[in-house]
């Protein structure tokens, strides 16, 4: 409970996002999918993308893959085990019927996602049949219960780690609402109780089973029929647990994004509404960049990780300094000295707590009042509630960082250095314009719709390179703009009228004056650069070695004139000199 | 940076009506001289103070008139004791006339420089325009303020004025006010100037921009609406935090003689092998960037990630428009840009304007893709938003909000409040509490806004640079306690507070009172601290008192919080025996986790005071057993993990075994129990 009081208003890029994103060892998670591979999900079908049928053992598999995906970029110390029931042959430690664990080579059954398993299991569905096929597990006359013997694999393959170092997880895809429902009265009920139990058996491990349940279109998945029991869902968590929603893939992978991340509180903070009352808090982060990992430097002879090591060096002496030095800033032609605990005092301005200083109406928060992404406060000691309906905005509160003055600019008021009036756009122009905007009015916008084209990018790359392909599959890059969609008649046609209206009929004359004063321009500085580059006679200059006699000023009109980069110092650019002339 | 050296005049009005607010006047300008002294060496100062009784300027001597100005500093490049001069303002008799000071500080301008630097030139006044300015002999104020301003634009001289008033000028006379108020607005029609009223000594310390920042725009290019239809927009960052100051490493290895030492550190890495046993440095050309991707490192040379990274063309294109509603403020995700019109192209001025009042009548934002330069290694996609200019001198703007993408967001679930059992809602009083708290409460009442953003300094900041000047002439100068100004930006307002004392202790009274054992692990889970501002917390079962014939607060489980408190009332619930043997099962199941979590024994006196309160829960009870079990299990972990000092806390406590002499049950002599810590001794490091 202890809390640095700088903790709260720090830097919190630093510590917190590395948490966050470069979680260590102690907080990981290990998930089992066990995705069901009975013909009823081969035979059931829901509408996909394209409006195509797909099975629904097609769209947990995608589900999966996908979330593997997500898993290895931003989660890779996570450990994953994929494992089907239901199957005809079976892959497993413990050689139970009906079911298969899947692996690839070089790589534990629970261990964390690779490159080889997401590309395997990227291509599973072709080879699924010929390989794992798929048949009932559960059938009259026979004592088989592959549910049962899904569990105990996958509780089995959780044996792995302390529950007090990770969360343990089953997510368990499945259309059968009823899977001893061919069974008789006998037989039924006592396979009912054994695989209850079982399941209990990995609870009371630690271990949590989710369900992601498919519905037919003709009839709902019911819970209560056995699975509220299995996941000890009663009561008012019954009601919320919507089932219905999963008919399609989209709403599948929806679910399983959600559930792909345990909450992680950041922190538990006190909030102070007035002296002696008080709520406690836990902070979560929902929104934070997400970056590409960090680079790890290596030989590139061996291929091995190197060991980074930093050490301070004094610049008077070359005296290797171990102590953490003190801290100086230069101040009226000296050096004042700061120890670290001083500045740590300097920055302890408040005890680490939020406190309530008033209440101000939304207005007031103008849109620039922005530094940092927002961090999400719930109140803490609260038992967890899941449920799978499709929660669009959580209850609470966001706290969102305002600026300070010294952080805020006022750069639109640089210019209007004429006495005149700024000029505004009329009644006619502002109507043109809203013509313009509702042409290309977007009904549907959520904040976070796009992937980021440059992670996927980089991940792509990654991908083929780590599995030593030779192509790298082309990226889609959902950002780009509608070029189709923005030259529609209709679209043009609002352009073109606002464009009048703004600018008369000197817009092309405008653009392309522009584009003239541009190239006029450049072709002065061409033309100079001509001029210049024939005052000196290159060739002999580099011959003869005397190019370092030239000003940087000099060299850099021979490289513009060659259209190469002028950057670096002068030995740079005279060595680029050279190898532009072949010499 | 010489080239943008500014040429600064102060116009301070010291006089009687001002002395209230000076010691605030020499905090900013001296913290504005701090900054200078660091960022900007070059820049040149001079400050004229007014309503003092002497008089001391050119134009007294010169021409005569002028009364009761004094330079009190000629303009001069920064330096220390220019600090030192304005720490010590002298506190005038008279009251100042603003106008006049204006007019001497451009004639110390229009001496030193003549009509160079234009744009350069600066003046800044600090007055409450509260008294009459002195009738001209010829024409009107107005007349006379308007042949200044245009001497000034004339001139390249921008003006800035800071003018104190609300509660900082009470009693003063309304009708010279706006005449004063007219008068200065002049200025702005003819030429640069920002004017800023300010009514708390806390806004004052934030109304001048201490620290000058050249304008830099992030792109100059088309702002595409459509392939047809571009507009030329620079952009600019509308916020940027402004970062506590790097300091430099300090090396005393230098010999003190060596009057050249610089005392610099400088940091070095290198780059090792780790095979086997030997390490060898590995040469930068040797070296590779490799890429994580799970557990594989995968190499990549710079040449072939340049050949295959994404490369977007340089732009900001108009994805669409959409309602405001759809833009969720909590998305915004860093610092923002400001987007304006090409300065100069009154066509492109117009568009903007017209877009941006579209817009606003519309509701809309539009949402963009950036690519800010060639080269780019990434795309932005973010919110634009319109600002309409309120000020008719400054064209409409937009301001850009950089939007997360998919992989940003962590949807985590939560359930809703109203999902909650009705126990665990509000009650009518209590909402109407905490409904009164959000009126009363209010920072902004009618209009005029408390901790404006744009005027709230920075207190770490505010504070570093006051520490940097003191140690500069005290070396060993401890940190002092923040000061009354700076504490308003971040404790309530006390005067707020007592104002609405009453709200408060409805806020007590009602959730006090309300608190039940659902309540406790409620959302709203209020307990009491003490009043003396201790950090003890007294467990909600004891703070909440009897008066209305409530029933004490059942505690049915051991929180995080207040262990002890809650073990000790859950002990003393009498109505079922099973109380204490919960009890002792949690508190040892919370002792053990304490242990478990601790990093670095952070969490062992806590643990330490968990266990000398089961110790003591557990001879009242006569229950040895569990007690003596959890410390033979303690005794093993901390021989397992080799740690001495948690051994060490207990023997210092007296918290051995319970012994026979103590409960009737222990199998444990008086002897065991003393030595049972020292046993551990002979065998350190296992």
């Amino acid at each position: 409970m202890d809390l640095d009081p700088e903790d709260v208003f720090k830097d919190e890029e630093d510590d917190l996002d590395n948490e966050f994103y470069h979680q260590s060892e102690s907080s990981k998670e290990y998930v089992v999918y066990l995705v069901d591979a009975s013909p009823k999900m081969f035979n059931t079908t829901c509408a996909g993308n394209d409006q195509k049928d797909e099975t629904h053992f097609h769209t947990a598999v995608s589900c999966v893959a996908g979330s593997l995906k997500t898993q290895i970029i931003s989660r890779s110390y996570d450990e994953v085990a994929i494992c089907f029931f239901n199957t005809r042959e079976k892959k497993n430690l413990q050689d139970l019927n009906g079911v298969f664990v899947f692996n690839v080579a070089e790589r534990e059954h629970l261990d964390r996602p690779t490159a080889r398993l997401i590309k395997e299991f990227d291509c599973i569905e072709e080879s699924f049949m010929r390989e794992i096929g798929s048949q009932y597990g559960i059938v009259p006359g026979s004592r088989e219960n592959s549910l049962y013997n899904a569990l105990w694999v996958a509780q089995a393959l959780l044996r792995k780690g302390s529950i007090k170092t990770a969360d343990k997880r089953i997510l368990l895809f499945t259309n059968e609402d009823d899977p001893f429902g061919s069974l008789q009265d006998a037989a039924k009920k006592d396979m009912t109780r054994t695989t209850l139990q079982r399941a209990k058996d990995a609870q009371d491990l630690g271990i949590s089973i989710e369900l992601l349940p498919l519905s037919r279109p003709d009839s709902e998945f019911n819970v209560s029929t056995f699975y509220a029991d299995l996941i000890g869902l009663d009561g008012e968590d019954l009601a919320q647990f919507m089932p219905s929603a999963s008919q399609k893939l989209e709403d599948m992978k929806d679910q399983l994004r959600k559930r792909m991340f345990t909450k992680r509180v950041v922190r538990r903070i006190e909030f102070q509404i007035a002296n002696g009352l008080s709520i406690e808090l836990n902070t979560y982060a929902l929104i934070r960049p997400t970056v590409p990992g960090a680079i790890t430097w290596l030989d590139s002879v061996t291929n091995h990780p190197l060991k980074t090591e930093r050490s301070l060096i004094c610049e008077d002496t070359g005296a290797l300094i171990q102590e953490p030095p003190k801290l100086f800033q230069p101040y009226r032609n000296e050096n004042v000295k700061f120890l670290p605990e001083e500045i740590a005092e300097i920055k302890r301005i408040s005890p680490g707590k939020l406190r309530l200083l008033g209440f101000k109406p939304l207005s007031c928060l103008k849109d620039y009042y922005n530094l940092r992404p927002s961090t999400f406060v719930y109140p803490s000691d609260q038992d967890e509630i899941t449920s799978a309906g499709a929660q669009m905005e959580p209850p609470g509160m966001h706290m969102i960082y305002l600026p300070y003055a010294d952080d805020i600019r006022d750069d639109e008021e640089i210019f209007p250095d004429t006495e005149e009036d700024a000029p505004r756009a009329d009644e006619d122009q502002i109507q043109k314009a809203a013509a313009l905007i509702k042409r290309i009015y977007v009904k549907d916008f959520s904040a976070f719709q796009f992937a980021n084209p440059a992670l996927q990018r980089h991940y792509a790359v990654l991908q083929a390179l780590a599995l030593a392909e030779d192509d790298i599959p082309e990226t889609i890059d959902e950002t780009a703009s509608d070029e189709e969609g923005l030259t529609r008649p209709a679209v043009v046609r609002a352009a073109e009228a606002f464009k009048h209206s703004v600018y008369g009929d000197s817009y092309d004359e405008e653009s392309d004056m522009g584009k003239e004063k541009m190239s006029e321009a450049s072709r002065k500085r061409k033309a100079i650069a001509e001029n210049a580059a024939k005052d000196y006679d290159w060739g002999n200059l580099a011959d003869k070695g005397q190019l370092k006699n030239l000003t940087v000023g000099d060299l850099k009109v021979y490289l513009n004139a060659h259209n190469l980069p002028v950057s670096g110092k002068k030995e740079a650019l005279i060595s680029r000199i050279l190898t532009h002339m072949g010499k | 940076m010489a080239r943008n050296k500014e040429k600064l005049v102060l116009l301070l009005d010291v006089g009687p009506s001002m002395h209230g607010v000076l010691s605030e006047v020499e905090k900013l300008c001296s913290m504005l001289v701090e900054k200078k002294l660091i960022f900007s060496k070059y820049d040149e100062l001079g400050v004229v103070v007014f309503g003092t009784e002497e008089s001391k300027n050119d134009l007294t001597t010169e021409v005569g008139g002028y009364q009761n100005i004094t330079v009190l500093q000629d303009i001069k490049v920064v330096d220390g004791d220019l600090v030192d001069t304005l720490q010590k303002l002298p506190r005038g008799r008279v009251d100042g006339d603003f106008l006049d000071a204006i007019v001497v500080g451009m004639d110390m301008l229009i001496k030193k420089y003549k009509d160079l630097h234009k744009g350069k030139k600066r003046l800044c006044l600090i007055t409450n325009a509260i008294h009459p300015i002195k009738d001209s002999f010829e024409g009107s104020k107005e007349d006379q303020v308007m042949t200044i301003a245009e001497q000034m634009a004339a001139q390249g001289m921008k003006i800035e004025s800071i003018v104190v008033r609300g509660r900082l000028s009470r009693d003063a006379n309304k009708g010279v006010m706006d005449e004063n108020d007219h008068l200065l607005s002049i200025f702005s029609k003819k030429t640069h100037t920002r004017i800023v009223y300010v009514d708390t000594p806390t806004s004052l310390l934030g109304a001048l921009k201490t620290r000058r920042v050249t304008p830099v725009t992030v792109f100059r290019g088309h702002l595409e609406l459509s392939p047809h239809m571009k507009i030329k927009v620079w952009v600019y960052k509308k916020t940027q935090e402004e970062k506590f100051p790097t300091l430099k490493k300090y090396s005393e290895k230098a010999p003190a003689s060596n009057k050249l030492a610089t005392h610099q550190v400088k940091v070095s890495y290198e780059y090792k092998s780790v095979d086997g046993s030997s390490t060898s440095v590995i040469p930068p050309e040797q070296r590779i960037k490799g890429y994580r991707y799970g557990p594989q490192v995968v190499p990549i040379s710079t040449a072939e990630w340049d050949a295959v990274k994404f490369k977007p063309e340089k732009g900001i294109k108009v994805l669409g428009f959409t309602d405001a509603s759809k833009i969720k403020r909590h998305c915004y995700m860093k610092d923002v840009y400001l987007f304006i019109a090409e300065p100069g192209n009154t066509r492109a001025t117009l568009a903007v304007s017209a877009i941006a009042r579209a817009m606003k009548e519309m509701n809309a934002v539009a949402i963009l893709r950036c690519v800010w330069r060639q080269g780019q290694q990434n795309v932005v996609v973010g919110v634009l938003t319109p600002n309409i200019s309120q000020n008719y001198k400054i064209p409409d703007s937009f301001y850009f909000n950089v939007l997360p993408f998919a992989e940003d967001v962590r949807e985590y679930q939560f359930p809703s409040f109203n999902s909650f059992p009705a126990s665990w809602q509000p009650n009518d009083q209590q909402q109407k509490a905490a409904d009164e708290l959000v009126q009363m409460l209010d920072l902004a009442p009618s209009g005029k806004e408390a901790l404006l953003p744009e005027f709230t300094p920075n207190p770490v900041l505010e504070r570093f640079y006051r520490h940097l000047e003191l140690k500069a002439k005290q070396p060993d100068a401890a940190v002092p306690p923040l000061d009354e100004t700076l504490k308003n930006i971040v404790e309530p307002d006390p005067e707020l507070v007592a104002e609405n004392k009453s709200v408060f202790d409805a806020l007590h009274r009602h959730f006090e009172l309300g608190q039940n054992p659902k309540l406790k692990k409620s959302s709203r889970q209020w307990y009491q601290e003490k009043q003396s501002g201790s950090n003890a917390h007294v467990s909600s079962g004891q703070a909440v008192n009897s008066i209305e014939n409530q029933p004490p607060v059942k505690i049915e489980k051991i929180g995080d919080l207040t262990p002890v408190q809650d073990f000790e009332a859950m002990m003393s619930q009498r109505d079922n025996p099973e109380w204490v043997e919960k009890a002792i099962k949690e508190l040892r199941e919370k002792i053990l986790a304490l242990l478990i979590h601790s990093d670095e024994g952070d969490k062992y006196q806590k643990a330490v005071e968990c266990v000398a309160a089961l110790r003591k829960g557990c001879i009242l009870e006569q229950e040895p057993g569990p007690y003596n079990d959890l410390m033979h299990h303690i005794r093993q972990y901390c021989e397992e993990k080799g740690i001495k000092s948690l051994p060490q806390l207990l023997a210092s406590r007296d918290l051995t075994l319970i012994s026979k002499s103590e409960a009737e049950d222990s199998d444990v002599t008086a002897e065991e129990a003393r030595s049972f810590f020292v046993k551990m001794e002979p065998k350190p490091d296992v």
